[in-house]
């Protein structure tokens, strides 16, 4: 028989426990879900890569409605229970009463709020919940200056996040030293080192006396007499158990909601699970207790016999760049002996505390790929006395050839914990990879390993590739280059969302392993860094293949082709003359009407480059650009000017798109194409963006593809004139240009982000607007004809040998 | 015996790019890495004679831009799965001037 569960609270210890209910006992319980926030789970140990830009909102949801639908769960979502009426097994919410059988209360937790003057103003946060984090991320202007009381876990994360974001940030912090309950005085220094590296103000011993200001917060004052001004206050400075509702309906609260090994309170109807609990004395705050106690609740609820045991946990900062690990208990106390490890110069720091010959804490800063393996040295518990002297070194120096990451993961035994934040070890990853999930996805979504925090994805595909050797193909995700382990949307990310504006910036800052990149990734960076900040990065050309680098198409006898730009596929006598005399002057071997309705000199050498380009330009032509990564033509039939069936003045427009687009750098080559009427001539539905032109006015179709795929344009917009039809076009561009990974033509990233995401943006006036001022403001900078900036004669030296050594100066 | 010559100032070959040297016996690429060294190579990838002076440089090699092979600016010798090699020469810079060996150049042509 179905039994009523109600479950107030949707956040990620309640969406464990459904997982786990849907799992073993899909029809035994009918749900009803409250929960305060206006939506249901997501990954909340996420919002700090939202706030510092590198994730976005919908890739943390972890349940999104369709998941609720499916389960037949009832969803009072932004709705509060205000009172619980035990005598009746009764909820009450303010949308009306819901009656249980069972109730589960998962109210988690609520920050602490410091009970100074001024705690009330608008422009006072916590970090909590989403809505929090897009008021960081609302105030975190470039220049705004924000306060941050607490430098813990969450105060350092909301401060990276925000200075991430250009906001000027300071850190008050209580204590001496920065998350003194995870570091030790040592890493906690080198710790504020690389915050302050980032232009974050770190102010320890700092007591917070008020918050000031009259209408909004305008500053923070501290005891010592220190003021520091503020736009934005996040308050940090802990969290306590949400226990109201209990407190309300008389069961047993201590510091949390105090409950037994099976998660029962003092009423046996009643359950409560997550960071509201108290257990042996105990409150629990890391993901991993709380998934372990919603685990044993759901063996509970269903009639097994199950106990929570709490298990020690290790602590990560996620904070991009700033590496740090902590484990088990360092406190110095007497009986305890450490071992340390420091390089200074790398900014590395160890420290192991022993205790009775067993490793009981380990401290680690600037490298931590060892942590795990520390770890589960102090799980463990074994006596190291006898490799005493290297334990500081790690596995690689235990195994001799450890230092492959390979042969340390194959290495591990069966009980090795993988994924600290679901309690998933190498046993059971390696029986679900035999029982077929053999790709990281299938990992996920059979153990839950590497599915909360993510720091523990490359150790789990590490176990993929040991376990299924040859057979296993790394994800899609792959990295950018042999460089860095960072993907392309991870670069681009990083560079809008850390502001690094130069080649040598990312590189330092993203950690790349090279000296000055690759032939792979150098391109890439450099479109990506152009793109992105047009007034502030100088092109660079040595970074460019060679065709964009001398602005023609090399050939296979290492001659160029030249291309002269002709508007919508126009041109005139004035024009082919001057075609016709540069192809005798300079001996053309071949002259070829191209795809894009021009012509095209073929085997130039490339000394004569700059000066063929100087007598085209005498003539008014200018580059083509038939070998960027940029627009190349716009091809048009004739239209209504001359065609009995055009519909509009289809050449007219193309010739506008062509001036307006010119010059411009992509991501990879763009082709556009517009036709006077359905009958399509100018083939515009297999363009990058093609224009149908009909009576009413001009349908925009983008993502077509005619190379080695084959694709039709997608609707886009109709729209009514040519100057929306361009406006349109031009918003795409950029759009595309900010956000598409070098090398990928719009039909590809329109697979990866979807018409419709284009679409919210294209078609939205006000993110338009934004996109053609960003657009224009680019174009300012590079719509410049290259052939005039290249026949200057020092320009043109650069074309020709160095030297040329005759017999006699050789011999 | 080597015997330098000097064939131009480092500033006429552009940072992490190169300039060619005309012989007898065909291109002669000059290469300025990012560290400021100069190394001499024949122009003429082995797979296809592709001209190595127009590739990207990178570290102390450069991708041939027609095809996309490495070669190592210090031996000449291709990276990775491709096998193959270009001739070296001796270069150097000394005060800002790039010295090439015309010895060993002259030798280009007698081996």
């Amino acid at each position: 028989m179905t039994q009523r569960l109600v479950i107030i609270g949707a956040g990620m210890a309640s969406g464990r426990l459904i997982e786990h209910l849907r799992d073993t006992a899909p029809n035994a319980w009918h749900i009803t879900l409250f929960n305060t926030e206006p939506r249901g789970n997501y990954n909340r140990l996420m919002l700090s890569p939202v706030l510092s830009g590198e994730k976005t909102y919908t890739e943390i949801v972890t349940h999104d409605d369709a998941f609720y639908a499916t389960h037949g769960i009832d969803c009072r979502f932004g709705e509060s229970v205000t009172r619980i009426d035990r005598t009746a097994k009764v909820v009450h919410g303010a949308g009306g009463p819901v009656p249980y059988d069972r109730l589960v209360i998962a109210t988690g937790s609520a920050p602490f709020i410091l009970p100074v003057p001024g705690k009330d103003l608008p422009g006072v946060v916590t970090y909590r919940d989403l809505e929090d984090t897009n008021a960081m991320i609302a105030a975190s202007r470039p220049g705004a200056r924000a306060v941050v009381i607490g430098g813990g876990l969450l105060g350092l994360e909301a401060a990276a996040g925000m200075a991430a974001r250009g906001a000027d940030v300071t850190v008050v912090h209580l204590m001496g030293h920065l998350m003194e309950r995870q570091l030790d005085p040592a890493a906690s220094y080198l710790l504020q080192k690389d915050l302050e590296r980032r232009g974050i103000r770190v102010h320890c011993r700092g007591a917070t006396k008020a918050i000031l200001g009259t209408d909004h917060v305008e500053a923070v004052l501290l005891e010592d007499g220190t003021v520091y001004g503020a736009d934005l206050v996040c308050m940090a400075v802990g969290i306590r158990p949400e226990v109201r509702l209990a407190n309300d309906a008389q069961l047993e609260v201590g510091r949390g909601i105090v409950v037994d090994a099976q998660l029962t309170t003092s009423d046996p109807a009643i359950f409560a699970l997550g960071e509201c609990v108290e257990f042996d004395s105990q409150l629990f705050g890391l993901v991993a207790p709380l998934y372990d106690q919603a685990k044993v609740l759901a063996g509970v609820l269903n009639g097994r016999v199950a106990a929570f045991a709490p298990v020690q946990t290790a602590t990560k900062l996620k904070v991009t760049g700033c590496d740090l690990f902590s484990a088990g208990d360092f406190a110095e106390a007497p009986g305890r002996e450490e071992i340390v490890f420091r390089d200074p110069a790398r900014g590395i720091y160890k420290r192991l505390v022993i205790a009775d010959d067993r490793l009981i804490g380990a401290v680690m800063y600037g490298d931590t790929a060892d942590g795990n393996w520390f770890f589960q040295q102090i799980k463990e518990g074994a006596n190291i006395s006898a490799r005493r002297e290297t334990l500081i070194f790690g596995p690689a120096f235990e195994g001799g050839a450890q230092s492959d990451p390979l042969a340390a993961v194959a290495a591990l035994p069966p009980e090795a914990e993988i994924c600290g934040c679901n309690g998933v070890c190498k046993g059971q990853i390696v029986r679900a990879i035999g029982e077929g999930a053999t790709d990281l996805g299938l990992v996920r979504a059979r153990t839950k390993a590497s599915a909360s925090c993510g720091t523990c994805t490359g150790l789990v595909e590490q176990v993929l590739a040991t376990t299924l050797g040859d057979a296993f193909a790394r994800p899609a995700a792959q990295p950018m280059c042999k460089c860095t382990s960072l993907t392309h949307e991870e670069v681009r990310r990083l560079i809008k969302a850390n502001a690094l504006k130069s080649m040598a910036a990312v590189m330092q800052e993203l950690g790349w392993n090279s000296s000055c990149g690759c032939a792979t990734c150098r391109p890439a960076l450099n479109f990506y860094l152009l793109a992105d900040w047009p007034l502030d990065y100088c092109d660079d050309g040595q970074s460019r293949f060679v065709n964009e680098r001398l602005h023609a198409n090399i050939q296979k006898d290492g001659s160029f082709s030249v291309v002269p730009r002709m508007w919508g596929g126009v041109t005139n006598a004035a024009e082919l003359r001057a075609i016709a005399d540069a192809v005798d002057k300079y001996d053309v071997p071949m002259v070829k009407v191209t795809g894009g309705q021009r012509i095209d000199l073929l085997g130039v050498r490339k000394e004569d480059l700059p000066a063929i380009w100087a007598d085209l330009n005498a003539a008014g032509l200018v580059s083509g650009h038939a070998y960027s990564k940029g627009l190349r033509t716009v091809k048009t039939c004739v239209g209504s000017e001359f065609c009995r069936f055009g519909t509009q003045d289809s050449t007219g427009l193309g010739v506008r798109l062509e001036q307006r687009l010119w010059g411009s750098w992509t991501p990879h080559k763009v082709k556009l194409a517009v036709s006077g009427c359905p009958r399509n001539c100018a083939e515009a539905t297999c363009k990058d963006v093609g224009i149908i032109c009909v009576d009413s006015g001009y349908q925009i179709g983008v993502g077509g593809a005619a190379g080695m795929d084959l694709k039709e344009t997608e609707r886009l917009a109709a729209v009514a004139t040519e100057d929306e039809a361009i406006a349109l076009t031009a918003a795409f561009i950029q759009l595309y240009r900010e956000n598409a990974r070098y090398l990928d033509r719009p039909y590809k990233w329109l697979k990866k982000v979807g018409l419709d995401w284009v679409k919210d943006r294209v078609l939205d006036p006000e993110i338009r607007a934004g996109l053609i001022e960003r657009f224009d403001l680019s174009q300012s900078v590079y719509q410049k004809d290259p052939w005039a900036e290249r026949a200057t004669p020092e320009a043109a030296r650069r074309f020709h040998p160095l030297a040329t050594l005759m017999q006699e100066a050789a011999e | 015996m080597t015997r330098w010559i000097d064939i131009a100032a480092l500033e006429d070959i552009p940072l992490r790019g190169a300039r060619t040297l005309r012989t007898p016996e065909g291109c002669v690429a000059v290469f300025r890495t990012h560290d400021d060294r100069v190394f001499a190579l024949d122009d003429r990838c082995p797979h296809k004679g592709g001209p190595l002076s127009d590739g990207i440089v990178h570290g102390h090699a450069v991708t041939c831009p027609l095809h996309a092979w490495v070669f190592d600016l210090e031996t000449g010798r291709a990276q990775g799965a491709d096998e193959g090699a270009v001739a070296t020469y001796p270069a150097q810079v000394m005060a800002g001037r790039v010295l090439i060996d015309v010895d060993r150049l002259a030798g280009k042509r007698v081996a």
